[in-house]
């Protein structure tokens, strides 16, 4: 079947966004190799052929609630999390290291729990709470764990500093703190290139309430 | 990165229908490894069908005792799962030294086990590889082999596949339990994963298939067990070699035995032979050793790799003495 003819009986069921995925296409090929021309009826026929709507590749309208607030976003199914927080949203304390998940550097929290924004589709999170660095002071005080960061000198350059923090963030409320051994296991998705490693453990203990 | 259009599944069947129609399409579930690899462009679908929404991530464990493990359970939450912890110490082990804390977070067991190979060869689109391109050649044999396989591998490819969850599963002789056009199907984990007779399918997984769930049953065997890891660093890194490693020992006699690796080969590598020359003898380091020499007399090491032999002998011992004792 031509594109052409798929686009027009994608469009007779459904919104120029939305497409019937291919399940409509076996029955309605079969129609034309027969030479009957009444596509809209055959199309009607298989709709209890299980089909979901699709959207994209374009940009397709995704609602991100992010620190509390909800925003209206156009975006294409491929954007990360991680280029929807920086480059829509101006967000750019999340910080893009490897964009692999392999450094850690853009770890947020999504409904709590700290993962890796680069291999996060924003479009997935629809419907989730995002959590990031920028979200976790209150009413101008800065959240403990960043206070701690301060106190106890736990970066040089500062650039996993952010992803560090929510990463810690994720630790403490997992009840990972109990040991040195323990913080520094469960804090290894983590790179610092500083070697900050030991005043990130000082900290993190201390906003955990064990130092 | 290409584009791709984006479905949202209510249901398994929406999922599996919106799959075998598509035959360009993709399962999302945690998007660690299928992002990754649409990054690299090493996979290059052209829908994806988000199934996080699908009631499919409960951890259950069922009168008979069969812990029943979601497939869109997070590699976090069954790691500390308590039937799991109890059940098969090993799978809980293996699920915690895997990835990062945050990918952990994210990824899924179902996902897990479907996992691609590590092989650099396979995620560099500018090298020949039979498993991504099929025919093009194995760019690993003669290249830079020290992280590839020494057991089952052939002329075609020497990946090894890269979940601890899988090996560890193997000592617990697990069931993964699929959905597929067909309808569904149950399937033995020993052997869902496949040797590289054709590299290009890493498991015996249909067109269009979920795996839906894995189960095992917890014996005095697989709450004995034990999973070794030893890497390049202490941890955030796949393994160079692990073990899986159950003994049932009953005055000092080794009554059963589980044993499989991971790191050495394209599937994890149930260590069927070792096994064998465990059962009946003294749970001693000389039985231990005699049964890792006796599983890996079929080793074959590439150029740069020929480490792996002697690592893996040691470091089943030394699993095999965490479970069994040291006499």
């Amino acid at each position: 079947m031509s594109p052409e003819i798929r686009t027009n009986v994608i469009s007779a069921r459904l919104t120029r966004r939305r497409f019937l995925l291919r399940a409509v296409l076996p029955a309605v090929a079969t129609g034309i190799a027969v030479g009957t021309p009444r596509l809209s009826a055959m199309a009607r026929a298989v709709t209890s052929v299980t089909v979901i709507p699709a959207s994209g590749p374009g940009a397709v309208a995704v609602t991100l609630n992010v620190n509390g607030a909800d925003h209206a976003l156009e975006i294409e199914p491929r954007v990360t999390l991680l280029d929807a927080l920086r480059e829509r949203l101006a967000l750019t304390g999340t910080k893009k290291g490897c964009d692999q998940g392999q450094c850690g550097a853009c770890t947020v929290l999504v409904d709590g729990r700290r993962v890796n924004a680069c291999l996060t589709l924003a479009i997935a999170t629809e419907g989730k709470k995002v959590t990031t660095v920028e979200g976790l002071a209150h009413d101008g005080r800065l959240h403990a764990v960043q206070a701690a960061f301060i106190e106890y000198d736990a970066f040089q350059c500062g650039y996993c500093t952010p992803g560090q923090i929510c990463s810690a963030v994720g630790l403490i409320a997992e009840g990972r703190t109990r040991s040195d051994a323990e913080i520094r296991e469960y804090m290894s998705g983590n790179i610092c290139r500083c070697g900050a490693y030991t005043n990130i453990v000082a900290a993190i203990k201390v906003a955990a309430g064990h130092a | 990165m290409r584009p791709f259009a984006y479905a949202r599944a209510h249901s398994a069947d929406d999922a599996v229908a919106a799959l075998a129609q598509n035959p360009g399409a993709a399962f999302l579930a945690g998007g660690t490894n299928i992002v990754d690899l649409i990054k690299i462009d090493v996979a290059m679908p052209g829908m994806l069908v988000d199934i996080g929404a699908l009631p499919l991530a409960a951890i259950d464990v069922a009168p008979d005792g069969t812990v029943r493990i979601g497939a869109l359970a997070r590699m976090s939450d069954t790691a500390d799962h308590a039937a799991v912890r109890s059940g098969a110490p090993a799978v809980s082990m293996a699920l915690n030294l895997s990835a990062s804390a945050q990918l952990r977070n994210m990824a899924t067991i179902g996902g897990n086990v479907l996992q691609r190979t590590r092989c650099v060869y396979f995620r560099d689109v500018t090298q020949p590889c039979n498993k991504r391109a099929p025919g093009t050649g194995c760019s690993a044999i003669g290249g830079d082999d020290r992280k590839m396989a020494i057991l089952g591998a052939n002329a075609l490819c020497i990946a090894v596949n890269p979940s601890d969850f899988s090996v560890a599963m193997l000592i617990t002789d697990a069931t993964i339990h699929l959905r597929g056009p067909a309808g569904e199907r149950t399937t033995p984990f020993l052997g869902f994963q496949r040797l590289p007779d054709d590299p290009a399918r890493d498991t015996n997984i249909g067109p269009g298939e979920l795996i839906t769930a894995v189960s095992f049953v917890p014996s005095s065997l697989t709450r004995n067990s034990t999973y070794l890891k030893v890497r390049d660093r202490a941890s955030y890194e796949f393994a160079l070699v692990s073990v899986a490693a159950a003994l049932d020992v009953q005055g000092g006699t080794i009554r059963n035995a589980r044993v499989a690796l991971g790191g050495v080969a394209h599937a994890p590598w149930r260590a069927l032979i070792a096994e064998a020359s465990l059962i009946g003898k003294p749970a001693a380091i000389a039985t231990y050793a005699a049964a890792a020499d006796a599983e890996l007399r079929a080793a074959k090491p590439q150029r740069l790799n020929g480490f792996k032999i002697p690592l893996a002998r040691n470091a089943m011992i030394r699993a095999l003495a965490t479970v069994g004792g040291a006499a």
